[in-house]
């Protein structure tokens, strides 16, 4: 009983978090938080693309001149690269939360449908991202 | 152990975080279905200049649309952003203040895109 006390390892860091080997609906699961709180700060930017590209022609004109020339002291590619971020996060959390919906609806619980739908999950998102993003950077 | 569930379930003040469970899965469905809408009628067919898509917002109806969808987004937010803080900052008084800036982050956001929504 002492013994099993003593070798308690005490409360989890965040460097013993990390040495844990994620199943696929786990790293799903901590993605959806990331994507979340990465949309949260992002929020501003999202607000300012919409006031730029809706409220006239002259700040339309801006706002694609953002992606060429870029704007104020912020060059296009870190522009394109914080839409890219946008891009993935929105894709894996609308993904991610359409599963969890979905879980949530038809109690698919099981183990089974957990790693199934993890793995849609991330393909659909990476293969979405790679496709806008490559557009987004006008490789095609 | 007495069962504390359903008809038995003993009532307290507190309640037990359905409502915030609820409004963000109705919240989530709604900004879905705005997404959806939104991507329609950009993917139609035609040259997507200012015009267009000024005009896409322009109507009264998305307006309204898009005005409910802006509070959903603040409210999911909020329940999003509240869990991942009651999880990870644990001393209250950081916990406390994280909470605040949270609050006046979205409140502000929300302002913003109304704002530029209701002058379209």
């Amino acid at each position: 009983m002492a013994e099993t006390a003593k070798a308690r390892p005490g409360s989890m860091r965040l460097i013993d978090a990390l040495q844990y080997r994620l199943p696929l609906a786990g790293v799903v699961s901590i993605l959806h938080r990331a994507s979340g709180a990465l949309l949260f700060v992002l929020l501003p930017f999202v607000i300012w693309m919409f006031d730029t590209s809706v409220t006239s022609e002259i700040s339309y004109s801006r706002f694609t001149s953002a992606f060429v020339a870029g704007i104020g002291f912020v060059p296009a590619w870190l522009v394109k690269l914080a839409v890219l971020a946008l891009i993935w996060a929105t894709l894996q959390h609308f993904t991610a939360g359409l599963r969890h919906v979905w879980m949530d609806a038809t109690h698919s619980v099981s183990k089974e449908f957990g790693r199934q739908s993890a793995v849609f999950t991330l393909g659909a998102t990476g293969l979405l991202t790679v496709l806008l993003g490559a557009k987004l950077f006008g490789l095609y | 152990m007495t069962q504390n569930f359903g008809t038995k379930r003993v009532v307290v003040g507190a309640h037990y975080g359905l409502r915030d469970w609820l409004a963000q899965r109705v919240t989530a469905l709604l900004m879905a279905l705005f997404t959806l809408l939104v991507l329609l009628q950009v993917l139609m067919p035609g040259e997507l200049g200012y015009d267009r898509w000024a005009g896409i917002f322009a109507a009264q109806w998305m307006k309204v649309l898009s005005f409910v969808v802006i509070l959903s987004l603040a409210l999911h937010a909020w329940v999003g952003v509240r869990d991942i803080l009651m999880d990870y900052v644990k001393p209250v008084g950081a916990r406390l203040l994280a909470q605040v800036f949270a609050i006046v982050w979205l409140l502000a956001c929300t302002g913003w895109a109304v704002q530029v929504l209701w002058r379209l």
